[in-house]
């Protein structure tokens, strides 16, 4: 295939992709966005008033970034997982399989329609904060870069669960039992600095919280970890699990007998 | 002049330590209308499915036009149009968007896979459902829905894997006579059906496999010349109370009082009419008891015994 025919490939799976999420908008778009308004009303407004300054900002504040990033790694994940693995249990990844779309440009074309709906449901919640607060953007670059990356890493992850589920359970357990605890201990809601020396070292091996802390910075000029090793943190694991996904299509795992 | 399609030493065992195939060598030339043929569970699928691949091969060669999928996969992918067995598209996409958006995967841009994807649609009936999902199709639709699907890209071979079944004969046949003009225009075509009628109405050249080998591999002609013995089911005009003696012929009655007479090769029917007429036996009317060639295969089959091992291609 030329680049050309490339190209047409993988705009035709990116845009079926989006085609998908916006025609069950009230399944995708629809549950973060009254989810994270809820976060706003009862974390932010009703307990955050009580809790008073969290580094150097009010509550409502401190938590909008990480909110957003949190709707941002879900999203991504999700939409991928449930897509790629509704193909495979629908047979319809055959229709992939027997075309010559490289495996590259299938786990591309998948990246790029679960950014997509995360990019998408970030800004989505991104507007539903400007309701509860301000937000001044401290360095827009880095919050672009970091939540476009962000994003990415956790639609390639999204895509290496479906690839390993062999059942709709296999589906849901990464995002439910890894994703959801790391990303609440991944300092969405507080600053690692309220925690005990030894739960702030355990802290710095969760890779979200690198995440947030970069996002945050980005939006607030405060970070608990230095935003630039969060960049590297997120570029590192973008670069392993695209190697892992990329491995796992050429071997067939779970789509090729 | 290259072969559509070619098969060497192909092997596969599956993961569960069951060996699908064998050793399986075959060549299909190009504007062929090849069947193969064989009982479930003797390699047809999986044979098919390796040149597809959704199946991944364990030994062996395979080339598509000369393109051996080891080096060249996407070239071979190219020139194939798929039709599995099962329904394997999206229930909730529109057929339209189906067939256009597996051109999209072979690169065809949509304003020109909208233009083909008509013309397959009108051909085979879908076009006035063009918009709607596919679950709503009836089971005949969606299997020419799968055929509109693989030729989007005009593949210049098409693997149809039992593209009839569970189909009523009115639209087999329609289906029968669109397959037969695609391969009159140079489509090569290879099919596995389980209606050995069908497999002798369209094909020209034939393989049968069993337990994961090919046990015969020719032409229609040359399979059907060594069939050595038919039975026709003759009705006579009044009741027969007893098959009569018709001599050099092994004649009995059926269930139904239908006369059943089997004629050996080299034998002449007209002998058996003459010696019905001298008994003052009429005939209304006469059919062959089998489908010639569904003879010949179950006896290929029982003589590549045990049967009971052809169950299935389990933990695949």
């Amino acid at each position: 295939m030329n680049a050309n025919a490339l190209f047409t490939a993988y705009t035709t799976i990116v845009l079926r992709e989006i085609r998908r999420f916006t025609r069950i908008w009230a399944q995708t778009l629809l549950p973060p966005a009254v989810t994270m308004t809820l976060y706003f009303i009862i974390f932010g407004n009703l307990i955050g008033s009580r809790i008073g300054d969290m580094g150097g900002f009010d509550y409502m504040a401190f938590i909008v970034p990480g909110l957003i990033m949190m709707a941002v790694i879900t999203s991504s994940y999700s939409n991928v997982v449930s897509s790629f693995f509704s193909m495979k249990f629908q047979r319809s990844v055959e229709e992939l399989l027997v075309s010559p779309v490289p495996n590259w440009v299938i786990l591309a074309g998948y990246v790029t329609g679960g950014m997509a709906r995360g990019l998408g449901i970030g800004l989505i919640v991104t507007l539903l904060s400007l309701a509860f607060t301000r937000l001044e953007i401290h360095n827009l670059p880095m919050v672009v870069v970091t939540v476009f990356l962000t994003s990415a890493l956790f639609a390639v992850g999204g895509f290496i669960n479906a690839l390993l589920a062999t059942k709709f359970d296999d589906v849901s357990i990464v995002p439910t039992f890894v994703l959801t605890p790391l990303t609440y201990l991944g300092g969405v809601f507080y600053s690692i600095d309220l925690l005990p020396e030894f739960w702030q070292g355990v802290s710095m091996v969760n890779p979200i919280l690198y995440m947030v802390n970069g996002f945050r910075f980005g939006i607030l000029g405060v970070s608990d970890v230095n935003p630039f090793v969060s960049l590297g943190m997120i570029l590192a694991f973008i670069a392993v699990l695209t190697f892992i996904a990329l491995k796992l299509l050429a071997r067939g795992k779970g789509i090729r007998h | 002049m290259t072969n559509a399609l070619e098969i060497e030493g192909l092997t596969k065992t599956y993961g569960s330590g069951f060996e699908a195939l064998k050793g399986i060598d075959l060549h299909v030339a190009q504007g062929d209308f090849f069947a193969l043929l064989g009982p479930n569970g003797a390699g047809k699928s999986t044979t098919l499915g390796i040149v597809c691949s959704l199946v991944t091969k364990s030994g062996g060669k395979v080339k598509v036009f000369g393109y051996d999928i080891d080096t060249h996969l996407s070239d071979a992918k190219l020139h194939l149009g798929v039709v599995p067995q099962e329904f394997n598209f999206n229930q909730f996409e529109k057929v339209f968007d189906i067939v256009t958006i597996q051109a999209g995967y072979y690169g065809i841009p949509l304003k020109k896979a909208a233009v083909s994807a008509e013309k397959y649609l009108k051909k085979l009936g879908l076009w006035d459902k063009r918009n709607a999902p596919a679950r709503m199709l009836s089971g005949g639709m969606k299997r020419r829905l799968m055929i509109a699907r693989a030729l989007v890209h005009e593949p210049k071979l098409l693997i149809l894997d039992e593209p009839t079944a569970g189909v009523d004969i009115e639209l087999r046949r329609s289906m029968w006579s669109f397959l037969e003009e695609m391969n009159r225009q140079g489509t090569t075509i290879i099919l596995t059906t389980h209606y050995l009628e069908e497999a002798e109405a369209l094909c020209r050249n034939i393989a049968i496999i069993d337990h994961g080998r090919i046990v015969r591999n020719t032409s229609k002609r040359e399979l059907l010349q060594q069939l050595s013995l038919e039975t026709f089911l003759l009705d006579a005009e009044t009741t027969l109370e007893r098959a009569p003696e018709l001599d050099g012929f092994s004649c009995r009655l059926d269930g139904e009082g239908v006369l059943e007479v089997d004629v050996h090769k080299g034998q002449v029917l007209n002998d058996v009419f003459i010696q019905l007429e001298a008994q003052g036996i009429k005939v209304v009317s006469m059919r062959t008891k089998a489908n010639r060639l569904e003879e010949l295969f179950i006896r290929m089959v029982e003589q590549n015994e045990p049967a009971e091992e052809a169950v299935m291609e389990g933990g695949k």
